[in-house]
């Protein structure tokens, strides 16, 4: 298992580098130039001559190859640069908007798996019956309903309510977990349900077929409970394809909340992502995209390993 | 052990007259299932009897309604479609039928145990088997976890696993197919029950294997007093392990009785035309197999005629009842209003008088030559895990000749498969080579290839999975006619689907159906005719009859002898029946573990084997005559088959072979000309 994972781990460089590829030179491929927006962007005149300082100064006038080596040489180094537009370090501008979106994710995963567990088992178990339909109903809601609609729906009824809005600024749950969690909980809950909807579907569907597997009815045979028939042998097998819907979903929401965040008024990497791409602010973007692929391989390595946890007929490293 | 013997000895005195009261009782049972198209009647008024201590086999072809009522007595079906109308079930002074949930399931896995046909599949995948087999001795007996810990290593120990408290962390995909069926005894066993029904324990194994498990679970129930009920499609399994029989035929018994009476004086013409259709070890070999014609009624709209009526050779006027079960002078019940005329020996299925097949000594060409066929897989685990190779063929030989059947026998993982896959080139061969019609196929150009393609045909073991069902039979058998070009245009193509259609005993209408609609021979024979349509000289038969009931079998078994005369056809005719090869071949190979191990013409491998390996196989396999079976002491091959991973050194059968010595595990014996046209790959004969 250890070697399994190291070898994984080690797979990543490839991976990176391929994205590391990829994400440079389509970048530079977009059209539209850092130094063009920064300096002209609001309708100011500004000399070619000075354009041309400031491209040096960035070093966008060398080669592409050689910014590219630049790039290599200093993230191997862990050195990120920094911010082409606000000229701080790439590492905290992210660091504060991943912490945010991190939170969001694990929270709205926490909602997810709390309610999708009950919600799929009871549908799958009472199959054909109104319970069944309810939660179909509910699901089918999740996932047509859009995310930041159901944010605005939520944010509306709070305002109408309780006439509470969101605060503008971000406080750390370490600083003050009461206002961190009020903040934050709406819009997990928001993109929770669409999540939640994905799962329960999920475990419904796999624990229908799970039920009918020969092993259900040897139980049956062995005259063990009810009870201990569903939560022993069938919703463990159940659960397993619903960890690779969890894992994925939640990798989705590390910079896939643009719109939500924006309904929210959060600064997540969501909004990050639009402004820095807005800008061309290409050390930024790079920054991120690396930032996220490392975060997707990782989660995605998580999913391996816990499957083989659950399952023994997974063994890694036989 | 002793705590097992102890305990029977206690509810079951062995020295207690037999109880007068029989310990199950089925009485008119009726087991219907609600589907969306309609009632099916599955069971119907099915009654019988188990004393304790007896071992009662229910037989019957698929869809007789022999698992249903299993399934029925322990209340187990489906809870949405499956109904109980109407009978009752008593079981040690309480109808079943009348408990409530809670009371049944404390029945369940105590007082009686189920065995299930899948050993594959009926252990849950991610608990321990130690967990499966504790289960119902933590639920029932209500042991503490050392107590039930000392008596699963105890029960693993009884059915014949070694090692057993390692082997109790163990999952299942840890076990082989015969080791998982002996943990789901250990697990019917556990709690002592009365009664076990086991729905055809065997049947997803080798013979081998089966032969060991069948003999531990009679052995099992004859020490510890446990009534048997085996459910079982096999009348080898059911004549060497009865002691009563129930027939059953479309939803209702056809006849019962005792085992012995049965099988020698039968009373009903489904009985005696099924065991007449049983291609047999120990009978000579008669020129074509005897059928039952037709095929069994749809539950879903039955007539108030008998049913079994329609395939009847005896039908007579008052047939178009429904017979009760009458009794008979020999002491078995019969549902036939014939039943007397049939015992003054009145009526008799009348024998095939086709002429047999001639195999007469071949002086054409070979139409296939395998020389020393070869094929490796390498195999690895995880990324970098353990890697190696699986030698699956290992220096297989072998001519087939015009309009010739050559039989490849073995059990599972013994490579037979692999050889036909090679040969129709759906693998590349590690080594060795294959001439067809004299080309030699490994250098073989594109164009001739093609040839090949066409002229070696395939015929598929499942024929529920190896056609499209989105395509009609039509299009099935009239697409590679289109690919190849063998037909201009539609009105072609169609004329040419009929005729291939009657040429295995289909009406052209069934163009038109699909897959589903038909019943598994009718599909066989839509598999069959799409290997004609190409005109082939040669065709792989792998295991194409082994999916089908015996009456059914017989059919198409036939239909290919048929075919292979009238198109001069040479087939590759592999299977682990040995009584259908014996049939159908006029030569056999013998494989083992990626090996061959004996090649000899049909009668004398079957009369005079050399390898013991062959001799063994013959011996496991039942045949079905309860005098015969009853008297025979199983010569039991021991062990399984080896892993492939860590093959045997020498001999690859030194592990399990009755006559290994030393010598064995050191030299690879080669395939030699023992006798004119005999050979065998050992150094011991």
């Amino acid at each position: 298992m250890l070697r399994y994972a190291t070898n994984r781990i080690l797979l990543m460089i490839p991976t990176l580098l391929g994205v590391a590829v990829l994400v440079f030179f389509m970048l530079r491929i977009v059209p539209g130039d850092i130094v063009e927006i920064k300096l002209r962007g609001d309708g100011g005149t500004v000399t070619q001559e000075t354009i041309e300082l400031e491209r040096k100064r960035l070093g966008l006038d060398r080669p592409l190859i050689n910014q590219f080596g630049t790039w290599m040489v200093d993230m191997a180094r862990l050195d990120f640069g920094n911010s082409m537009w606000t000229e701080r370090p790439v590492v905290t501008e992210i660091a504060g908007r991943f912490e945010l979106s991190f939170q969001v994710a694990i929270m709205a995963t926490i909602i997810a798996i709390l309610l999708a567990v009950p919600m799929g088992t009871a549908a799958a178990l009472f199959r054909g019956t109104w319970i069944d339909y309810t939660v179909r109903l509910i699901t089918i809601g999740g996932l047509s309903i859009p995310s930041f609609w159901f944010g605005m729906i939520i944010m509306l009824t709070l305002l109408s309510l309780f006439n509470w809005l969101p605060p503008i600024t971000f406080t750390p749950i370490y600083v003050d977990p009461i206002a961190n969690l009020t903040q934050l909980i709406w819009p997990a809950l928001a993109v929770g349900y669409r999540y939640c909807a994905v799962v329960a579907r999920m475990i419904r569907s796999s624990l229908l077929e799970v039920m009918n597997e020969d092993y259900i009815r040897t139980a049956r045979a062995k005259g063990v409970y009810e009870k201990l028939v569903v939560s022993r042998h069938a919703l463990r097998n159940a659960l397993l394809p619903a960890i690779t819907v969890i894992g994925l979903e939640f990798t989705f929401l590390i910079g896939g909340l643009v719109v939500t965040e924006q309904v929210f008024n959060l600064n997540g990497i969501g909004q990050l992502f639009v402004q820095s791409v807005s800008r061309n602010d290409f050390t930024l973007i790079q920054g991120m995209v690396m930032l996220i692929a490392a975060f997707y391989v990782f989660v995605n390595l998580a999913i391996d390993l816990l499957y083989a946890v659950f399952d023994p007929r997974i063994r890694y490293n036989s | 052990m002793t705590v097992v013997e102890a305990d029977s000895a206690v509810r079951n005195p062995p020295h207690a007259q037999p109880v007068a009261v029989p310990l199950l009782q089925v009485e008119d049972l009726h087991t219907q299932f609600h589907t969306s198209r309609g009632i099916v009647r599955a069971v119907e008024g099915v009654s019988f009897s188990v004393d304790r201590g007896e071992v009662v086999a229910i037989v019957g072809e698929s869809g007789s309604g022999k698992s249903v009522t299993a399934l029925s007595i322990m209340r187990l079906l489906p809870r949405l479609t499956g109904k109980i109308p109407q009978g009752r079930v008593t079981f040690d002074g309480k109808n079943l039928l009348d408990l409530g949930d809670e009371e049944m399931r404390a029945i369940r896995g105590r007082d009686i145990s189920m065995i299930f046909q899948e050993p594959m599949t009926s252990l849950n995948p991610i608990l321990t088997i130690g967990l499966q087999i504790k289960e119902p001795l933590l639920i029932h007996l209500g042991m503490t976890e050392e107590q039930a810990q000392e008596r699963a290593i105890e029960l693993l120990h009884l059915v014949g696993i070694t090692d057993p408290a390692r082997r109790l962390d163990q999952y299942p995909h840890q076990f082989s197919g015969g080791m998982r069926q002996r943990v789901m005894i250990a697990i019917g066993l556990a709690c002592n029950p009365k009664l076990i029904i086991a729905d055809e324990p065997t049947t997803a194994l080798d013979v081998t294997i089966q032969a060991q498990i069948l003999e531990l679970m009679k052995n099992l129930s004859r020490k510890l007093n446990i009534a048997l009920i085996i459910i079982t499609h096999n009348l080898g399994v059911v004549a060497r392990y009865a002691d009563r029989v129930i027939v059953m035929y479309a939803a209702r018994v056809a006849e019962q009785g005792p085992a012995e009476q049965l099988f020698h004086r039968p009373r009903h013409p489904y009985t005696m035309g099924l065991l007449r259709s049983v291609p047999r070890l120990d009978h000579p070999r008669g020129s074509k197999l005897e059928t039952i014609e037709g095929l069994p009624p749809n539950l879903a709209n039955v007539t108030k005629a008998c049913r079994f009526a329609p395939r009847c050779p005896f039908k007579i006027a008052i047939c178009e009842q429904e017979p009760p079960l009458y009794p008979t002078d020999t002491g078995s019940l019969s549902r036939c209003h014939r039943h007397a005329e049939i015992a003054e020996g009145k009526i008799t299925w009348s024998t095939h008088s086709g002429a047999g097949l001639n195999f007469a000594a071949n002086t054409e060409a070979p139409v296939l030559t395998v020389k020393h066929l070869t094929k490796h897989f390498a195999v690895s685990g995880g990324l970098r895990g353990t890697s190696g190779t699986v030698r699956a063929v290992q220096d297989v030989s072998f001519d087939i000749f015009p309009g010739e059947t050559l039989g490849l026998v073995g059990e599972s993982g013994c490579g037979k498969t692999t050889v036909g896959r090679l040969i129709l080139r759906l693998e590349e061969p590690s080594e060795g080579e294959i001439h067809f019609e004299g080309v030699n196929l490994s250098t073989a150009s594109a164009a001739q290839l093609k040839t090949m393609r066409r002229k070696v045909q395939v015929i598929f073991q499942d024929p529920y999975s190896s056609l499209n069902p989105r395509m009609t039979v039509g299009q099935i058998i009239g697409e590679p006619l289109h690919v190849y070009k063998i037909v201009n245009g539609r009105k072609q193509n169609e004329e040419r689907v009929a005729y291939l259609l009657e040429n295995v005993g289909l009406r052209p209408e069934m163009a038109e159906r699909y897959p589903h609609q038909l019943s598994g021979g009718q599909r066989q024979r839509v598999g069959i005719a799409r290997a004609l349509a190409m005109e082939p000289s040669f065709i792989v038969c792998d295991e194409a009859v082994s999916a089908l009931d015996v009456s059914i079998q017989g059919q198409i078994i036939n239909l290919l002898e048929e075919l292979q005369r009238k198109f001069r056809l040479a087939y590759l005719f592999i299977a682990h029946d040995l009584a259908v090869v014996r049939h159908i071949s006029a030569r056999v190979v013998v494989m083992y573990f990626g090996r061959v191990m004996e090649v000899a013409d049909r009668d004398v491998i079957y009369s005079g084997s050399l390898h013991p390996y062959t001799k063994v196989l013959l011996d496991a396999a039942p045949v079905p005559d309860p005098t015969i079976e009853k008297q025979r002491e199983p010569r039991l091959i021991k062990g399984e088959l080896p892993s492939h991973m860590a093959p045997p050194n020498g001999c690859v059968f030194n592990t399990r072979c009755p006559m290994a010595s030393q010598e064995c595990r050191e030299v690879i014996p080669p395939l030699e000309e023992k006798r004119p046209g005999h050979f065998a790959a050992c150094i011991k004969v």
